[in-house]
């Protein structure tokens, strides 16, 4: 019963994890360093046809909705006018009363559907624009959302006013 | 002394608990990672709404078009002044050419700053509406809950 240098050969057999821990390691730092926290990004689509070649104007169930908004000296929304309705700065009510116009009725109204025409002032942040556009485009409940108005425009700039 | 040896054998660590938490780690990043970046641009904070999910069907032939909160366009990596956007379009008008495409199959995307001044992007939608594109996509990011 000789067991004599046993122990030796076993240690020997061990593998040399040195090397591996190195590559991986680098790579773990290649990934943490490339790693950036992006947000969810998405889209409101807007279709404008050059004014002309565009088809005639069917004939429109429901009235136009022209959306005015105006700037202060800042470019901060100073006012916010829907077809003679005021609502001041608040895009809420905005949403709420665009919720009561489409009447409730389930979803996007195919071709029927109102078309919104923004007509802003020249220098009114981008931001604002963006925030009157949710308004009218739709509704957030929980993770659902309702659409509002799917049909949007610009109406042309108004420059040096 | 043959005390002595025999510990020493003994006193190596166990790698392995560690090498297991360092690949799960790997294969987090490497699932997380984005290599779409290459449509973005840090000078550019896009501005937030609620109404921000990310389209289900991907847009044809996108244009990223940025547009920094001095005024200036920057498309593919060039950057200009409004008035100039010009060449830098008809660039992607011979590759939509080259397609067997016109201009209103593509779709504009704008990746506006949330301080630039709305009428740029009007301007911005005239000049590209003069060379025949009819299709933009306004970029916006998810709002913070």
């Amino acid at each position: 019963m000789k067991i004599r240098n046993h122990n030796h050969t076993e240690d020997k057999a061990e593998l040399q994890m040195t090397s591996m821990i190195d590559v991986v390691f680098l790579l773990l730092i290649f990934f943490v360093m490339t790693f950036k926290i992006s947000v969810q990004e998405g889209d409101f689509n807007v279709r404008m046809p050059q004014p002309g070649d565009a088809p005639a104007p069917q004939e429109q169930t429901s009235l136009p909705l022209n959306l005015r908004l105006r700037a202060d000296g800042n470019g901060r929304i100073a006012d916010i006018i829907l077809n003679d309705n005021s609502f001041g700065q608040d895009f809420n009510a905005l949403n709420q009363y665009i919720l009561s116009y489409v009447g409730g009725t389930d979803g996007p109204q195919g071709e029927d559907s109102p078309e919104v025409e923004i007509d802003l002032d020249y220098n009114l942040r981008y931001e604002h624009v963006i925030q009157a556009i949710t308004a009218v485009t739709g509704q957030r409940q929980g993770d659902d959302i309702i659409r509002l108005v799917e049909k949007i425009k610009f109406a042309p700039t108004r420059k040096g006013e | 002394m043959k005390i002595k040896s025999h510990n020493q054998a003994k006193a190596e660590a166990d790698l392995t608990p560690m090498i297991d938490m360092v690949f799960q780690l790997i294969a987090f990043f490497m699932v997380l990672i984005n290599f779409s970046q290459s449509e973005q641009n840090d000078r550019v904070q896009l501005p937030d709404s609620q109404l921000a999910k990310p389209a289900e069907d991907k847009l044809e032939f996108p244009i990223v078009i940025h547009l920094t909160s001095e005024g200036t366009v920057i498309v593919g990596g060039d950057e200009t002044g409004v008035e100039g956007i010009r060449p830098l379009l008809g660039r992607e008008l011979e590759v939509l050419r080259l397609e067997k495409k016109t201009a209103a199959d593509a779709n504009i995307v704008i990746r506006g700053h949330r301080d630039v001044a709305g009428g740029r992007v009007q301007d911005l939608i005239e000049k590209c509406q003069a060379m025949g594109f009819e299709k933009f996509a306004l970029r916006v990011k998810e709002e913070p809950r």
